[in-house]
């Protein structure tokens, strides 16, 4: 049973995630990851993360596929062709990136290990409590960094916009 | 057969809390013109039925045999699309609402609970989750319709949504810190035992501000007066939905009307109790009818609720629209702070006096 949703998911995100780059209409194209990010928390509810699955819905479907659509809307561009002639620069990084998961394919199934013993999702706390727990305790300097990066990235933007003020006063 | 069992029992339980929902948006369309009406000092409709009660038939009926206009140069797919993706989150959401009491009543072997779909443990993340897809109808409704009004109230709406599901998602935290869970059944739960004891008043420290930037940002939310700025009548026709007719205009309208009835539900859940009464246990369990205790639930739940829903109305008879910079500068600069402070105070009070 999980087989089947965990091939159903990933066929669609592969699909998906094809039309987002291969649609000419960008609207489209923003549908298409929509329905990508759907399948991702898909994936997610289907390892007992619900809450992983939650929050990315809310992060990524509600809020930024959002502002993307938002900037595409008002670029009202029916087809784009200026990023149409990318192949060789998209060509030279998919076969190394194809080359990349081979040789981690291969290296895996050499020091193959048995599979994790599948955790009991109804047993000990939570799954929101455990992500809290290790964000607070084992993650708690990368998390930290990871949130002074978000910060300087938003006094950047803040910035960014402010200057056209700035520069009118004067 | 289990499966198909349970799959039974699932697909009733669904039947009948759209058609509950379905019902409360009849009554929705009447009662707010009456409200609307006897603020004013009119009746309201009058002339269908005694009183006006069967007006909400009669529309029905009147938008099922409109015709159905696509406009010229829209785009065909997403016009189709949008009015179902404005309404299949808005009715989605109330899988995980607990409109009663969380008992389990045995069926044919089977635990089930009543009057919850789904106690999921994410209940209020998902519910969030969902509401933020329904901005996706209204912005891609706006823009598929081609036109400038359209497009101007679509484009509107995405930013006010972003803008205000940012601080209902922040009002929440605060009951989520005092509740410890995420869980509607399990927060409404943590509220039993009389008014005191509902998270809008709960030591050690009270939900009040949350409540406040709760209640205002679901009004912005919903698109509702005074933040109906997305389907700006003086301005912009109709917003979003200008060029749309017949049946795909009532998926709106109904996606707008359903989503008022789900915000309410998360607002008396989180913060007034939920289905508790705003006494110890119920007046029915103390005469000795504890197997009809969950009728008064049920109903403290529906008024809780009705109280909202008139809220939505009085605010529509007696604010004005907000200007768009006003609507900006409240959200991210008055609403949003308040919203921060709150969870910053609720973390130490919930710290230093756990409950």
């Amino acid at each position: 049973m999980d087989h089947i949703f965990f091939f159903y998911f990933a066929a669609v995100i592969a699909m998906t995630s094809l039309l987002v780059v291969a649609l000419r209409n960008p609207v489209y194209s923003a549908l298409a990851l929509l329905i990508m990010f759907f399948h991702v928390a898909g994936l997610y509810v289907t390892l007992h993360a619900e809450f992983l699955a939650a929050v990315q819905i809310v992060v990524y479907a509600g809020a930024i596929l959002v502002l993307y659509l938002f900037v595409v809307m008002l670029l009202s561009v029916t087809s784009e062709e200026r990023y149409h002639n990318q192949l060789p620069v998209a060509g030279l990084l998919g076969v190394v990136l194809c080359t990349e998961i081979i040789l981690l394919f291969f290296q895996s199934q050499a020091t193959a290990s048995a599979p994790a013993a599948s955790v009991d999702p109804v047993a000990g706390p939570g799954n929101t409590e455990l992500i809290g727990e290790a964000l607070y305790s084992t993650y708690l300097f990368p998390f930290e960094v990871a949130s002074l990066i978000l910060l300087v990235a938003m006094i950047g933007a803040i910035i960014l916009a402010k200057k056209d003020i700035h520069e009118r006063i004067q | 057969m289990e499966i198909g069992l349970r799959l039974a029992v699932s697909l009733a339980q669904i039947a009948a809390v759209m058609g509950v929902v379905m019902l409360t948006v009849m009554v929705l369309t009447l009662a707010e013109r009456k409200v609307l009406g006897w603020m004013q000092d009119r009746m309201g409709p009058m002339e269908v039925g005694p009183y006006g009660v069967l007006q909400p038939i009669a529309d029905g009926l009147k938008l099922f045999f409109k015709e159905d206009i696509i406009p010229a140069g829209a785009n065909k797919f997403l016009f189709t699309l949008a009015p179902i993706l404005a309404l299949v989150p808005a009715l989605i959401g109330f899988a995980v609402i607990p409109f009663g009491p969380s008992l389990t009543i045995e069926v044919f072997g089977m635990q089930i609970k009543p009057f919850v779909i789904s106690d999921i443990n994410i209940g209020i993340l998902y519910i969030l989750a969902f509401a933020s897809i329904g901005a996706y109808g209204i912005i891609l409704g706006g823009w598929s319709s081609n036109s400038k009004y359209s497009l101007l109230g679509g484009l509107r709406s995405a930013a006010q949504v972003i803008s205000y599901e940012l601080n209902v998602g922040l009002a929440i935290v605060g009951v989520i810190l005092l509740s410890g869970s995420l869980s509607l059944v399990k927060i409404t739960e943590a509220q039993a035992g009389g008014f005191w004891n509902w998270f809008i008043l709960a030591m050690p420290f009270p939900q009040i501000f949350a409540f406040v930037v709760y209640v205002i940002s679901a009004v912005a939310e919903t698109n509702r007066v005074p933040f109906d700025l997305p389907e700006a009548e003086s301005e912009l026709v109709a917003g979003f939905f200008t060029e749309y007719s017949g049946m795909r205009f009532a998926f709106f309208f109904i996606a707008e009307y359903a989503n008022m009835i789900l915000v309410s539900c998360v607002a008396a859940a989180l913060f007034l109790g939920g289905w508790n009464a705003p006494y110890p246990g119920t007046i029915l369990g103390y005469i000795g009818l504890d197997s009809l205790a969950w009728m008064e639930n049920v109903v403290w739940f529906a008024v809780k609720v009705y109280f909202f829903l008139f809220l939505f109305f009085w605010l529509r008879a007696t604010l004005p629209r907000l200007r768009y910079d006003q609507l900006m500068r409240f959200g991210w600069k008055v609403m949003l702070p308040i919203a921060l402070g709150n969870i910053v105070l609720t973390a130490i009070a919930a710290y230093f006096f756990p409950r």
